[in-house]
């Protein structure tokens, strides 16, 4: 008997926790400084180490950050909030308990309006958001029998966001994850470097599958510590095939409710089992006895949320409906707050739209790719050393036609060599002011065709390529003019011999 | 002699030119060296330190320096208070070769007011105990018969401060680790509110219950260290934000109308008849002082041992995860891998009713057993807080006994860790309640051992009742008594 080759109609659950570590200056329950580098175990004082004796106290910019994502994530902020240990053994962790939130979480439900890739967005219910502290790290160095324990990162700021099961695949997953740590840098509350770990993904999946009529329902399982969107789509795409496998492999057989939880090997490209339900650990939580519980007063979220900037998926609509963008315009724009402001700035000088949207995406966005180097990976459009000012008149100069938007290109790059240069004088002194006089045009016209036969033999003959050949025939003679012709009157002139050459022959 | 001096007295004296910081150092040292063999109860002495310190203070006095409140005064520290200076062993061979970075808050309070720290006194063992025998390095004895224990587990402290071998000390006080040696041993002991003195640095056994606090020879001594020690710490989320009142000036004014509540739970069975007797004698003397003396009911004391015996390892059971054998403190020699490296350096630091506690912490706290013993415990904490809110509105203080026993004899109960636990019977719903008590010496047995009374107050009503336990000592004088063969001859 052969078994079924058609593939089960299903539905994909996943729901994500996630681990961002926040950017405060000092740790989450006490003053030692919070960053990475420097020699192993120099970021930590007593407190970091467990020494017999230490207590630890509450970081309230902690507190804060951790409010202003959940506001962004329109979670409720709980009036009271308490913290929990969480017992496990591991020599990452010093005093062998997390301190944590368990049953009164900071930020209670919300909801986040993902955007997806067909222009659409979907609701993601957030179930909670809660405040706790990262662990050490541990080193295996090849050859060696024993392992080193960093504390650097121990007693870092973590917040961690639990999802509701509302992805439902794995690009949902993926973007997701990359709308949050938007957010999260919108806010100011984390760098989002994903290489250095501020921001770890867990999603937990499984599948409905409708089968003879009924519902199946896979067992969850959590993928752990997912350092990159790319691991986030892939991992969940394993798990769905893994899973649907297992299903079809015997799909009799009732799935098991528990939970288990799988490593993700990047390398190899698949999950791997690390833990089954049965093992889950007993993490012993209870209140900890060293911290009160804080209250939140309305006041304190009252300023909070005025602290809480516009946020990208707000941005973007406002560009598209205010500005006319389209929704890609919208969304390279918004994509890092610091570039977007700096774009507001120049469009509150006056500066027309169309203009400024085509010079950052443009000459812009050109010029800070090229930037990137081994030292900074990432150039920003805002890193570059143009102001919004000097973005304004570029753009004004183009709209009134001073220069052709060919010549903002070289400008633009003289800008970023010439610190405070006005775009004008650096028009003048390149040459590019726009040329206007008729018999120039014609002359650059001319020059052109002249290069060009077979172009004009095909616009002459070819009505399919009439259109193509006219465009090339503009761009040739705006090479011609070093981009100094208008390419209006170039139009005009163009149009007119080209007519005249065809009732010639 | 300087040694048998109290720390008011010392401290004024020095202030006053008559003996110097230096001599008051070397008079307790001397004391030391004479009778700890027999006593044992200091785990570390820290002598060219302690001269070094009184040397400052006479320079400082010389120089015309302003002297702090305890500038020159030669005080112990229990060694669960961490220094940089010595180790700070809790009494455990986990800890024993542990040198804390940081001194504790206190310790730096006391240094601060120019406080002379002789040495670090034992306990039993992270301080889970009642008679001092759980220490590592051996017990203590009492002072009054070296047969006997001290109590616990603030022992060493508590027979330091009797034998003179110290002006005064400080305890921690979780049960009634201040109040019950103070008891045993006739000196006065006080444990504060919860959170009027900061815990950073006392090394943690429970903490939700534990408090750090005066042992003196005299109420006024402990209002004197109270004074130093007391006061809001931001290194202590739980410490209290308010300023700490004068406990000094108006001590010696007795109490008008003061009604004093006895409690029908705090008498009765297993209370030896001696102790009854000496605490109706004390209770007398307050009213003979125009004191109303108020029946009150306390009644889920009943529950209080349990409900301790739940909290207290709980809390504990996670305090004391840290100690396993990675980062500091004892390792075993040859671990085969991790679990085993836990498991074996954790069998081998801690003795056997400190491992028998953190397996009833870890047990109340495991899942599925967690309602039916931690949050149950809670319940009861509620319940009997709202004995002593009610009793309080009767009452402006508890009068009853800090021990049930005079001293007893070493190894009288240490093979019954139940019969060991009822020692706290009296002592532990102070500090379920978070609120303060003392212990003040009123009375000796037929054999000559101390009996002591204890004054339960509200929260932060410790000004009124080192007051209140003034007006006994000005009229009695045992606390005066002094153990015989451990002065100075």
């Amino acid at each position: 008997m052969s078994t079924t080759a058609v593939e089960p109609q299903y539905k994909v659950l996943i729901g994500m926790e996630i681990h961002v570590q926040l950017a405060t200056k000092s740790k989450m329950f006490t003053g030692a400084a919070n960053g990475f580098g420097g020699e192993p175990n120099s970021q930590v004082d007593p407190v970091i180490l467990g020494l017999p004796g230490v207590l630890p106290v509450i970081n309230k910019r902690a507190v804060e950050m951790a409010m202003m994502v959940g506001l962004a994530l329109n979670c409720e902020i709980a009036a009271q909030t308490k913290w929990d240990r969480k017992s496990y053994y591991y020599p990452d962790l010093p005093k062998n308990y997390q301190i944590s939130q368990y049953d009164q979480p900071l930020c209670g439900p919300g909801s986040m309006e993902l955007p997806l890739s067909d222009g659409s967005s979907k609701t993601v219910r957030i179930r909670r958001a809660h405040l706790e502290e990262d662990a050490g790290k541990l080193m295996h160095e090849a050859g060696m029998t024993e392992s080193l324990v960093d504390l650097n990162r121990a007693g870092t700021p973590l917040l961690e966001i639990v999802t509701e099961p509302d992805l439902n695949s794995p690009e949902e997953a993926r973007l997701f994850g990359e709308e949050l740590r938007r957010i999260c840098r919108y806010l100011g509350v984390s760098h989002g470097i994903m290489q250095q770990g501020h921001m770890r993904f867990e999603p937990n999946i499984n599948l409905h599958i409708y089968h003879n009529g009924k519902t199946i329902k896979t067992a969850i399982t959590e993928v752990k510590n997912l350092n990159s969107f790319r691991s986030v789509e892939r991992a969940c795409s394993y798990e769905i095939q893994r899973q649907l496998a297992e299903f079809l492999a015997n799909p009799e057989v009732v799935p098991s409710q528990g939970k288990s939880t799988r490593g993700w090997d990047d390398d190899k490209g698949m999950t791997l089992l690390q833990r089954e339900k049965e093992e889950a650990h007993d993490y012993r939580y209870f209140p900890d006895p060293d911290l009160v519980p804080l209250h939140v007063a309305p006041q304190w979220v009252g300023d909070i949320r005025a602290g809480v900037v516009e946020l990208p998926i707000a941005r973007r609509k406002r560009y598209q409906e205010k500005f006319g963008m389209s929704a890609k315009e919208a969304f390279s724009l918004t994509e890092e707050r610091d570039v977007a402001d700096l774009f507001d700035r120049a469009a509150a000088l006056g500066a027309p739209v169309r203009r400024l949207t085509n010079l950052f995406l443009g000459p812009a966005a050109k010029m800070a790719n090229e930037a990137a180097s081994a030292e900074a990976a990432t150039v920003l459009i805002s890193d570059l050393p143009v102001t919004a000012q000097q973005y304004a008149k570029l753009a004004e100069l183009i709209e009134s036609g001073g220069i052709s938007a060919t010549s903002a290109v070289p400008i633009f790059e003289y800008l970023v060599k010439n610190l405070d240069a006005d775009p004008a004088e650096a028009a003048r002194e390149l040459g590019l002011v726009q040329v206007r006089d008729q018999n120039q045009t014609e002359a650059w016209v001319m020059q052109a065709m002249a290069a060009n036969p077979q172009a004009i033999s095909d616009f002459k003959n070819n009505p399919k390529k009439k259109q193509a050949s006219l465009g090339f025939l503009r761009g040739a003679v705006m090479k011609a003019s070093q981009g100094k012709a208008d390419p209006k009157l170039v139009g005009e002139i163009l149009e007119a011999r080209l007519n005249a050459a065809e009732h010639e022959s | 002699m300087i040694n048998e001096l109290s720390a008011v007295e010392v401290r004024n004296k020095i202030a006053a030119g008559e003996v110097t910081a230096v001599a008051a150092a070397h008079a307790s040292l001397s004391a030391i060296a004479q009778g700890d063999g027999q006593l044992h109860a200091y785990n570390a002495v820290f002598a060219d330190r302690a001269v070094q310190r009184a040397t400052a203070i006479d320079q400082a006095r010389a120089a015309g320096k302003p002297l702090g409140l305890l500038a020159g005064v030669p005080i112990a520290l229990k060694d669960n208070l961490c220094t940089t200076f010595g180790a700070t062993t809790c009494s455990s061979k986990m800890l024993k070769n542990f040198h804390s970075p940081y001194d504790a808050t206190v310790v730096k309070k006391l240094e601060e007011a120019g406080a002379v720290i002789l040495g670090k006194t034992n306990l039993d063992e992270f301080a889970m105990g009642s008679s001092t025998e759980n220490s590592a390095f051996g017990p203590t004895h009492n002072p009054w018969n070296t047969q006997c224990v001290p109590g616990g587990s603030s022992g060493g402290s508590a027979a330091a401060t009797a034998a003179r071998m110290c002006a005064a000390s400080l305890g921690s006080d979780t049960g009634g680790s201040i109040r019950q040696p103070a008891s045993l041993c006739g000196i006065v002991g006080l444990k504060p509110t919860y959170g009027l003195v900061s815990r950073y640095g006392l090394v943690a056994f429970a903490s939700s219950l534990d408090q750090i606090g005066p042992m003196t020879r005299c109420v006024e001594d402990a209002a004197l260290l109270l004074q130093v020690i007391a006061g809001h710490d931001p290194l202590d989320s739980t410490s209290w934000p308010e300023p700490v009142p004068d406990y000094l000036s108006d001590l010696d004014k007795p109490l008008e109308g003061v009604r004093i509540g006895l409690p029908a739970e705090f008498s009765g069975e297993g209370i030896e008849p001696e102790v009854s007797s000496a605490i109706a004698k004390a209770v007398d003397f307050y009213r003979s002082q125009g004191a109303t003396v108020v029946d009150v009911h306390l009644p889920h004391t009943k529950y209080g041992i349990a409900a301790y015996y739940v909290i207290a390892p709980a809390e504990a059971s996670s305090n004391l995860s840290r100690y396993d054998g990675v980062h500091y403190g004892h390792r075993t020699a040859r671990p085969e891998n991790l679990f085993d490296l836990y498991a074996a350096s954790r069998a081998e630091g801690f003795g056997p009713e400190v491992q028998r506690r953190i397996m009833l912490g870890t047990y109340a706290l495991s899942s599925g057993y967690y309602d039916a013993y931690y949050v149950r415990a809670l319940r009861v904490r509620q319940l009997i807080k709202q004995d002593f809110d009610r009793a309080f509105e009767k009452c402006d203080f508890i009068a009853c006994p800090t021990s049930p026993t005079v001293a007893f004899e070493l190894g009288a109960k240490s093979g019954d860790p139940l019969q060991m636990y009822l020692c706290d019977v009296f002592t532990v719903t102070c500090n379920i309640a978070g609120i303060p008590g003392m212990n003040i010496p009123c009375g000796f047995s037929q054999a000559g051992l101390p009996i002591g009374l204890q004054i339960l107050g509200p929260t932060f009503s410790e000004q009124r009742m080192l007051r209140l336990a003034r007006m006994y000592e000005k009229n009695h004088e045992w606390h005066t008594r002094k153990p015989k063969g451990f002065t100075n001859p």
